[in-house]
């Protein structure tokens, strides 16, 4: 596994983007590596799309992921993924809650919620990982652990170990730890 | 904050890390108004021991304060955005004059490509302009280093200094290196010196040439200041760079020579022109405006910027070597799917405001805050916004424009915070002068836009404490608005018959939306019962939709579909309601003429 790497996290205002960046970031940093993380706050908080850059490595200088660097997307909604596109290359692999939330435009009856969306990634080549988020977080205790399925499903292919994984869970999950530790691991069998 | 065991540094983003700088430099008072990117700065600060923090109602009133904090001796930290330094424009060309007696570092968090602001001006112009010096980190750890070599430099060259940030720092997290507390040097006591601080013409004029000679000393200084420096590297191309693009520069040109200036203004020329000979071109790889450009260049010193480097919006690493004619690789194309832009949360208030409000044939001068995004469709109920405040300006100039005509036909919508913040002169200026038109206080009871922070209306302070809590009805009466009215925005009917009867109004009116933020801890503690739809009654008419709630939706159906629900088959669809997302404002409840809304099953 390659020592150094690009994430992003994406998805709708309030949907737990940072806990998910901040919890793999902490990972990264207890393997000694270096990161950044850049996020944006502000009026993007309202149900807006929302975007988080987290860069590893030996040293890391820019916060920002560029257009065509994204090794990992990781995508909280379905439309977000596709949003998104530009930052992918051919070999990027995308983990992507299959969850789906209208936007107005949607939700006023305007435009329709694109059917088959994921198809844009996977027709170019890129890896995606599609799962339930909600589902099994509902399965594993407790809904609200959604992102941390994402986040397990994640961290196979980060040069982290499981067990960094869960210390670092350990540490910062200050209530419903089990649950918490349950749905990562579920995460992990999809695609371990 | 977050300690990380595997190394002695702290994961903090770049304003925790001004939070903490600020504590180890020995700040005792420190003052600000919100605005992203700087917000969690204080907000951060306040949880810190022995330092006084508070939200002032303004950016020219935090200055103030902190100079006086400052002529009494202490440390301290001013925070604001951008374009609150406009706002604190006036005491910052004075406080050049005064200068300090504790160290005042004001930190002006800039926002290229407008991810949170109206504007994406370039306040390094503010240092050359106000004859102060500027420091610019490009990370968390700089930011905390560089904030006490701000103090440092403040106290020894008797100078208020300017730190500026940009999103790309503010909320930038990485590694820091923290360190202890450390008390500045001056002692806390009232040390009257009138020469210094009263700035009446005869000391002014003595005043300014002490800024002359100051800014010659800073001139020596910054030369050798260690912050600015060279990273050794190829010598093809020089870059000379500083803040954020520093960075982009490192990742698209690892191998070239770099110099990296720390103090903004007043530029290490010598060090420049030194470097500049050293190198076969020299490229300025700025944001924003040629600012660095404009300086060199006026110093002789030939070099490339802003003909190659875009001047608007945020750089990248893939902008900086696009722009230099490096290969960047092919990237996808974006795919053509629904925008998805901010809205208003489920039950927010401002959303029944608006809605009743984008009914009249009125000009709705709008204000900032979340209810700016009344201007999104559905509701497209706003027709302006420009500055924090203009709204009742701009309503009452287009209501003397119009002259007689000009009765129903104007409209100011504003914030609580807003209001305070510099909403009240406006509003005297539409009573002395005569207005004929309508100002709405959406009074949430916080200020929701940057995080909810208190402010003079909301009844606690940034530390926690109770406080007043500006009755805002007796403020506008105090000022001579003789029509004050009090509506519940959730209530639709009752307040489309005051909108009605003071927009009408040939006099000045004031109409005070009150009802609280949802995302209010107490709010979010109330019980709810969600709302539902009984589809059996739902008619199709979108009225409910069009609300914009996020927690309702549109279920579109085919003529067959219809038919087979039992309704004809024009139907187009009907609405469903989140129960998960509703708030129970009962908005849609009120707006809905087919009895087809009603409360679910349950409380939540
Ligand atoms: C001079 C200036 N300072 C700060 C800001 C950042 N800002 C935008 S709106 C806002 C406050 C909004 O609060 P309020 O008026 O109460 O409206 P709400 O968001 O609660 O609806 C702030 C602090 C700004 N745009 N301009
Ligand atoms: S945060 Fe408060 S004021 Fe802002 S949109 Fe949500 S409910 Fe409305
Ligand atoms: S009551 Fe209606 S308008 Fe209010 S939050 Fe619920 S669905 Fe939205």
């Amino acid at each position: 596994m390659k020592p150094s790497g690009n994430i992003l996290f994406c998805g709708v205002g309030g949907q737990g983007i940072l806990l998910a960046s901040e919890i793999t970031a902490f990972a990264l940093l207890e393997c000694g590596l270096d990161a950044k993380k850049s996020e944006v706050h502000g009026m993007a908080q309202r149900g807006g799309s929302v975007v988080a850059h987290l860069r590893f490595g030996k040293k890391v200088f820019s916060p920002l992921i560029d257009p065509g660097q994204a090794d990992f997307l990781v995508a909280f909604e379905t439309m977000e993924a596709v949003r998104y596109l530009p930052f992918l290359h051919q070999a990027s692999r995308v983990i992507v809650n299959t969850h789906q939330i209208a936007p107005p435009a949607v939700a006023t009856g305007k435009m329709i919620y694109p059917a088959d969306l994921l198809s844009h990634l996977t027709s170019r080549g890129i890896a995606v990982y599609p799962l339930d988020g909600f589902g099994i977080a509902r399965a594993a205790g407790e809904i609200r652990t959604a992102n941390l399925v994402l986040v397990g499903a994640l961290s196979t292919f980060l040069p982290v170990e499981e067990e960094v994984f869960l210390e670092v869970l350990k540490k910062r999950i200050p209530r419903k730890l089990e649950e918490n530790i349950a749905a990562f691991k579920e995460g992990r069998k999809i695609t371990a | 904050m977050t300690k990380v065991s595997s190394k002695n540094k702290q994961w903090l983003s770049g304003n925790e890390a001004i939070a903490r700088g600020a504590w180890e430099a020995g700040v005792t008072v420190a003052s600000g108004y919100p605005g992203t990117p700087s917000t969690e700065i204080l907000e951060n600060l306040s949880s810190y021991k022995d330092v006084y923090t508070e939200w002032a109602p303004n950016e020219k009133v935090a200055l103030e304060v902190g100079m006086g904090a400052s002529f009494a001796g202490a440390r301290v930290l001013v925070t604001m955005k951008h374009v609150g330094l406009n706002v604190a424009a006036d005491p910052l060309f004075t406080a050049s004059y005064t200068g300090v007696r504790g160290g005042i570092v004001i930190i002006t968090a800039d926002d290229p490509e407008m991810h949170s602001s109206q504007n994406e001006q370039d306040n390094r112009h503010y240092a050359c302009a106000a004859k102060l010096p500027m420091l610019e980190p490009s990370d968390p750890a700089e930011a905390l280093a560089m904030l006490k070599q701000a103090f440092a430099i403040s106290e020894e060259f008797d100078t208020p200094v300017l730190l500026r940030t940009t999103t790309r720092v503010a909320h930038v997290k990485g590694l820091v290196a923290t360190g202890k507390r450390k008390m500045g040097p001056v002692p806390v006591a009232v040390e009257k010196a009138p020469a210094k601080f009263v700035m009446l013409p005869a000391n002014a004029r003595m005043r300014r040439r002490a800024i002359a000679e100051r800014m010659v000393r800073l001139a020596a200084f910054v030369e050798t200041f260690a912050a600015n420096r060279i990273d050794q590297g190829d010598r093809k191309i020089g870059f000379i760079t500083g803040g954020i693009s520093y960075l982009y520069v490192k990742e698209a040109f690892p191998k070239a020579v770099v110099l990296k200036i720390a103090t903004t203004w007043p530029l290490p020329v010598n060090l420049i022109r030194d470097f500049a000979s050293q190198v076969d071109e020299v490229i300025i790889v700025e944001e924003l405006d040629p600012f660095l450009e404009t300086h060199i260049k006026a110093a002789g010193i030939a070099c490339t910027g802003k003909a190659k480097i875009p001047a608007m919006g945020e750089l990248n690493p893939f902008i900086v070597k696009k722009a230099l004619g490096q290969p960047t690789g092919e990237i996808f194309a974006p795919v053509d799917i629904p925008p998805r832009p901010p809205n208003m949360c489920p039950g927010c208030p401002h959303r029944g405001l608006f809605y009743n409000l984008g009914k009249y044939d009125v000009f709705i001068a709008g204000d900032i805050g979340c209810y700016t995004l009344g201007f999104l469709p559905p509701l497209s109920a706003m027709d302006s916004c420009v500055c924090m405040g203009a709204s009742i300006g701009v309503a009452h100039g287009m209501d003397k424009a119009l002259g007689e005509a000009a009765r129903g036909r104007t409209v100011a919508v504003i914030g609580d915070s807003t209001f305070i913040h510099s909403g009240i002169t406006g509003l005297i200026n539409m009573v002395y002068n005569k207005s004929m038109s309508t100002v709405i206080i959406l009074d949430n009871r916080t200020t929701a836009m940057t995080g909810h922070q208190a402010n003079p209306a909301s009844g606690s302070t940034l530390m926690g404490e109770p406080a007043n809590a500006i009755d805002l009805a007796e403020l506008c009466r105090a000022i001579g608005v003789k029509h004050v009215r009090t509506v519940n925005p959730h209530d639709i009917k009752a307040c489309k018959k005051v909108l009605t009867e003071e927009i009408d109004r040939p006099e000045p009116s004031v109409i005070i939306s009150q009802a609280p933020c949802v995302l209010l801890p107490e709010e979010r503690k109330r019980p709810k019962t969600p709302l539902s739809i009984f589809v059996d009654n739902c008619t199709g008419c979108g009225t409910c939709v069009h609300l914009g709630c996020p927690a309702m939706s549109w279920v579109p159906l085919t003529p067959a579909e219809a038919k087979k629900l039992g309704k004809k088959e024009k139907q187009k669809g009907y609405a469903r309601i989140s129960a998960e997302m509703c708030n129970d404002c009962g908005q849609c409840l009120a707006v809905c003429k087919f009895k087809a809304i009603g409360k679910a099953e349950g409380t939540k």
